[in-house]
C-alpha cells in the first residue's frame, strides 16, 4: 500500500472542501472505516494522494426514529450497531438482519453504514489490477472466464454486482440517501437511482458526485401492518459473499397483502425489483403454491453466464422462502 | 522448528535497535516538511500528516507509547513491526481470516484492515495484554486444556475473539461462540476444540480482564 497524506476533517464542510481539491491526477478519498478503501488500496486498485478521516466529524453516527419522519441512520453509524439498535431490530428487522450477516463480527465493528454503500464490487477482475491496467475490456474477459458469482439479470453491459448486502433490503424498504456538497447544499436520492450498474472505468459505482460527502440514509416510517425478512444464502454458514440475498417488506391487512416489496442483491448490476412477482401478491393471501408461483416469476427472464446458472434455482428457492418468512413474521 | 517471533520469553514492548528510534530521527526532517502550508494555509485546519512517518499516540496493553509510523501503517503491522508484539498474526492481510483480530477499547477489530491512525487514542488489547502476569487468561487455559489448536497460527486472533466472548457473556451458548469465530479461519480445522474451551472457560466463570 501506497503512503498518503492524512487529514482529520473537523466537519462535513471542511470534508467536502477537501475532497473538492481532488483530480484524477491526485485522488483525494474519504474514509470512515476504511474497509473497503484499504483492499482497494492494497490490491493496487487505488493510490489516493490524500485520505480525509471522517470518522472525527461530530454529529454523523446518530440513529433516530420518528413515527412521522421514519428512521435516520447517520452514515458512520456501523454495521454493528446497525445491528443491534432497537429501533431499527424492531421496526425494520430486514435491515438489522442485512447488517448482522454482512461480513464478520470485526469488520461489522468497523464498517459504516456509509462506506457500506459506497464500496466496489467484490469481482475478483475487479480487484485485480491488472485488469485496470491491461486497457481490455475486463466484462468480456469476466463473460468467457471466472463468471460464477456475477449477474444472471440485466448483464449486457456489466456483468459484475453491487457489492453491498444492507442495501438489497434499503431498495426494499424504498430509503434515500442524503448527499452534502459545497455550501452545505444537500440533495436526496433514493437507494434505487443512486446505486448504478459498477464500472470499472469510473471511480464510483454510485452517482456520489467528487465533491459530495454520503452523510446520512433515511427510510420512511413503514405504515401500520408492515413485516419483512431477509436472508442472504451463501456457500456456507459462516461469513462469505452472498450467492444472493433477498429482502421483502409487505403491508398486510390481516391476512391479506396490500403492498409488496421484493428486492434482489447480487444477481443483477444493483439490487433489483422483482416487480412481476410483487404483483402477484397484491390482494391475496399467502400460501406455499402462491409463493412458489412469486418465486418462479422472480427468476423469470434470467440470462445466466456460462458458469452462474445454478444461481437461478438457489435465488427462486431464497425468494420463496423469504416472502412466506416475511408474510409470517 | 518454533519459528524465532513465536518464543514465549516476553519481549521488551520497543525492541533496542527498533524502526522507531530509526523513525524517530527520519521522521523530524520530513514532518517540518509535510506541516509547511497545506491547501487550507489560511484557514486553522488541522495538520497534514504523511505520507512521510507523524507520531500517533496509543495504548497498548496499558502502556501509553507513542510511535512514528506513515499513514498507510496498519495496525497490525504496528503491533508487529514497531512495537515487537508478534503475538498478533497476519494471515490474509484482507479483514477475511481475522488471524489479527485485536481488541480496540474492548472490541474485536481486524488489525490488518484497521489504520494505525484510526487507534490514535485509544486502547488497543494484543494477545501479549490478555494475561495478569504469569496469570492466563481463562480463555488462554482453557485452550491449552482443551487441545484447542494445532499450527497455531489462528490461535491468537481465536483467543482474542473468544476472550471478548467470555468477557462480555460469560452465560455464552454454543451459538454464541460460533458466531463469534465466525470470521475466523482454521486451516487445521481446530474448530470444535475452540467451542469446547470456550464453553468450558465461559462455566469456570473466571473473568480476569485483560490490563486494558
Amino acid at each position: 500500500m501506497q503512503s498518503f497524506e492524512w487529514v482529520d476533517a473537523e466537519s462535513v464542510e471542511h470534508a467536502v472542501s477537501l475532497l473538492g481539491e481532488g483530480s484524477e491526477r491526485q485522488p483525494v478519498v474519504a474514509k470512515a472505516g476504511g474497509m473497503d478503501l484499504l483492499d482497494l488500496m492494497k490490491n493496487g486498485v487505488m493510490a489516493p494522494r490524500r485520505v480525509v478521516n471522517i470518522k472525527t466529524i461530530k454529529g454523523l453516527d446518530g440513529v433516530r426514529f420518528d413515527a412521522k419522519q421514519g428512521l435516520e441512520l447517520g452514515a458512520l453509524v456501523t454495521l454493528a450497531r446497525l445491528s443491534r439498535e432497537p429501533e431499527v431490530r424492531k421496526r425494520f428487522v430486514a435491515l438489522a438482519d442485512a447488517a448482522e450477516h454482512a461480513a464478520t463480527p470485526q469488520v461489522r465493528n468497523a464498517a459504516t453504514m456509509g462506506g457500506n454503500l459506497l464500496q466496489r464490487p467484490r469481482c475478483w477482475y475487479f480487484r485485480y489490477d491488472h485488469f485496470h491496467q491491461a486497457g481490455g475490456d475486463a466484462v468480456e474477459r469476466v463473460r468467457s472466464g471466472e463468471n460464477q458469482y456475477h449477474a444472471i439479470f440485466d448483464n449486457q453491459r456489466t456483468v459484475m454486482v453491487h457489492a453491498s448486502t444492507p442495501a438489497t433490503a434499503l431498495v426494499a424498504y424504498g430509503a434515500s440517501v442524503e448527499l452534502t456538497g459545497p455550501g452545505g447544499k444537500t440533495r436526496v436520492v433514493p437507494v434505487s437511482e443512486f446505486l448504478l450498474p459498477p464500472d470499472m472505468k469510473r471511480s464510483t459505482d454510485t452517482s456520489i458526485a467528487p465533491n459530495e460527502l454520503l452523510t446520512r440514509v433515511r427510510i420512511p416510517a413503514p405504515a401500520a401492518g408492515t413485516k419483512a425478512a431477509y436472508h442472504k444464502q451463501g456457500e456456507r454458514e459462516s461469513y462469505d459473499w452472498p450467492i444472493c440475498d433477498v429482502a421483502v417488506v409487505l403491508r398486510m391487512e390481516g391476512r391479506t397483502i396490500r403492498q409488496a416489496a421484493i428486492a434482489m442483491g447480487w444477481v443483477a448490476p444493483t439490487p433489483r425489483r422483482a416487480a412481476e412477482a410483487e404483483k402477484l401478491l397484491v390482494g391475496k393471501t399467502l400460501n406455499e403454491e402462491l409463493a412458489r408461483q412469486v418465486a418462479k416469476a422472480a427468476v423469470n427472464g434470467a440470462t445466466p453466464l456460462s458458469k452462474n446458472a445454478y444461481k437461478v434455482p438457489v435465488l427462486e428457492a431464497v425468494v420463496r422462502r423469504t416472502v412466506l418468512a416475511a408474510a409470517a413474521a | 522448528m518454533a519459528p524465532p517471533d513465536d518464543d514465549s520469553v516476553p519481549k521488551p514492548l520497543l525492541p533496542q535497535l527498533s524502526r522507531r528510534a530509526f523513525f524517530k530521527g527520519a521522521g523530524a526532517s520530513a514532518l517540518s516538511a509535510t506541516l509547511a502550508p497545506s491547501a487550507h494555509a489560511a484557514d486553522p485546519s488541522p495538520p497534514v500528516l504523511g505520507p512521510e512517518p507523524a507520531p500517533l499516540t496509543l495504548s497498548i496493553n496499558g502502556r501509553t507509547v507513542t510511535v512514528q509510523a506513515d499513514p498507510a501503517t496498519t495496525l497490525a503491522e504496528l503491533v508487529r513491526n514497531h512495537l515487537g508484539l508478534t503475538g498478533t498474526k497476519i494471515g490474509c492481510d484482507r479483514g477475511a481470516c481475522s488471524a489479527c483480530t485485536v481488541w480496540l477499547d474492548g472490541e474485536v477489530a481486524a488489525s490488518c484492515m484497521t489504520l494505525a491512525f484510526d487507534a490514535r487514542g485509544r486502547k488497543v488489547t494484543t494477545i501479549e495484554g490478555l494475561a495478569k502476569g504469569e496469570a492466563l487468561h481463562p480463555v488462554q487455559r482453557a485452550f491449552v486444556e482443551n487441545d484447542a489448536m494445532q499450527c497455531g497460527f489462528c490461535t491468537p486472533g481465536m483467543v482474542m475473539s473468544c476472550a471478548a466472548l467470555v468477557d462480555r457473556n460469560p452465560k455464552c451458548t454454543l451459538d454464541d461462540v460460533k458466531q463469534a469465530v465466525s470470521g475466523h479461519l482454521c486451516r487445521c480445522g481446530t474448530y470444535p476444540n475452540v467451542f469446547k474451551a470456550t464453553l468450558a472457560a465461559a462455566q469456570g466463570g473466571g473473568k480476569a480482564k485483560g490490563n486494558t
